[in-house]
């Protein structure tokens, strides 16, 4: 039986990423986990994250997890979700620059206030809702047509300084990165798990994913 | 291309079950709001809010069973609302598969609450509900405040002032219902609805008086909501989630189908 290890390093409800891992996969033992053992001993990582990158850096300094969610990154099918995403890159400009766990390089930015649609409305943030992702060539695309809605909500997001490693953009309205890929990580801005039929195929591949692109 | 307008059907729950009874032919037990979101789902809702109307406190527990039951086979945001009074009432409702939840006549009593709460929990799954009426004369200029106890109760707050501080205290989004319109069928308030879109930068959910879908589709193009709620509507079959956004879609909003 293959596992996957969900980190558990207290920030937010894990109930809902748990119950879409098991819909997607029955056959997968999904591990909600805290601890450094258990987490290497599972097969895949499913690396989470809700509310401010601070408090979520501070939890995983906490937790003492930094180290092995970058030792695992190195080897084991990874896959970060939200702000599980964007705490892989560099650092970010909220909470006042805050550094991040440097897998990616490049920067987490604001989406700025003022930004309007072609029609002249006003843009909201948090983005929040479905909106189309353009994907490139992934084995973890396998079986969602192009341009699918996936289930955003956010106020940051991703910048790379590598564009080889942007996997999909979406626009608000200018396109951003809501996915990127390198090796054996695969990380997205939306959420999977809320994401409907889309979302659980994501899953269901991250969890037959040999972490080979 | 861009970011969908949502369509947000609403379930108002009693004890562990659906009230104003739903008449769809397919599903065994109408009143079962497991069976009922289950249904909306398959029939492409962005999103579902329930709306716990449960009078008494010990029955409370129902609510967090059915939204545990949705929550492990629907797998798009679940918003809950009613009787969220304390941290401890949003803590069980996310444990229990919620995404978001509906903030009201807590936040009316001790605004610090909302502040407290996007604190602890992140202002994404933060929504606060506002009732606001129409409280201006016919030749004065619209304005409208906000009631509590079913829209019973005056407070004498301005809804446009209330939904600007309630956004500045960490409000993630928020649910705009007219108790003007509410149960009348005749549209939602769009003055109202733009008023308060216009007025904050997060999402508005445009709620109260839909009793047909071009209702659904003037609140995105006139109230400028990012999300309509419906209730009655989908409830008794007349229309199905599916013919809304199609029909949204053909006036040219951007639905996902």
């Amino acid at each position: 039986m293959s596992s996957v290890a969900v980190i558990d390093y207290g920030m937010g409800n894990l109930h809902s990423i748990e119950k879409a891992l098991q819909h997607a996969s029955p056959e997968v033992d999904v591990q909600i986990v805290s601890d450094v053992k258990k987490i290497q001993q599972c097969d895949r990582i499913l690396f989470p994250g809700v509310g401010a990158i601070r408090d979520c850096m501070k939890a995983l300094d906490r937790s003492g997890l930094s180290p092995i969610i970058k030792e695992v990154a190195k080897t084991k099918p990874f896959l970060g979700i939200c702000l599980g995403m964007q705490a892989l890159l560099t650092d970010s400009e909220e909470n006042n620059h805050t550094p991040c766990l440097d897998i990616f390089p490049g920067h987490v930015e604001y989406f700025s206030t003022d930004i309007t649609d072609s029609d002249g409305s006003r843009l909201k943030i948090p983005h929040m809702g479905w909106n189309k992702v353009l994907q490139k060539t992934h084995p973890l695309w396998k079986g969602i047509p192009q341009n699918s809605r996936f289930y955003f909500v956010h106020s940051y997001y991703a910048k790379p300084d590598n564009a080889s490693d942007i996997i999909a953009t979406t626009d608000y309205p200018q396109a951003f990165t809501s996915a990127l890929a390198k090796d054996n990580i695969f990380a997205v801005q939306f959420h999977p798990e809320k994401s409907q039929a889309v979302g659980l195929q994501l899953l269901k591949n991250f969890l037959s994913w040999d972490g080979n692109c | 291309m861009g970011l969908a307008k949502r369509i947000i059907p609403c379930l108002d729950v009693d004890n562990g079950r659906v009230v104003k009874g739903v008449k769809f032919v397919d599903i065994k037990d109408a009143g079962d709001p497991v069976e009922v979101a289950r249904r909306y789902d398959r029939e492409g809702a962005d999103e579902i809010t329930f709306l716990d109307i449960t009078a008494t406190h010990d029955n409370r527990d129902t609510i967090v069973h059915v939204v545990e039951q949705v929550a492990s086979e629907v797998f798009i945001p679940l918003t809950v609302g009613g009787g969220i009074r304390e941290l401890e009432d949003i803590r069980r409702m996310l444990n229990a598969g919620a995404d978001k939840v509906g903030i009201n006549s807590a936040a009316i009593f001790r605004p610090e609450f909302v502040k407290e709460a996007a604190e602890k929990f992140g202002s994404q799954c933060i929504v606060v509900a506002i009732d606001a009426k129409k409280v201006s004369a016919k030749d004065e200029k619209d304005r409208w405040e906000i009631f509590t106890h079913g829209g019973r109760k005056e407070t004498g707050i301005d809804a446009v002032e209330w939904a600007k501080k309630m956004v500045d205290f960490g409000a993630g989004e928020i649910l705009l219902t007219s108790m003007d319109r509410d149960g009348t069928r005749e549209g939602f308030d769009l003055t109202l609805t733009r008023a308060i879109s216009d007025a904050v930068s997060v999402p508005v959910i445009a709620s109260g008086g839909v009793g047909n879908l071009d209702h659904l589709a003037e609140g995105v193009t006139q109230g400028k909501a990012d999300a309509v709620l419906a209730a009655s509507i989908f409830h008794f079959a007349e229309y199905s989630v599916e013919q809304a956004k199609q029909h949204m879609q053909s006036l040219g909003i951007e639905v996902r189908l």
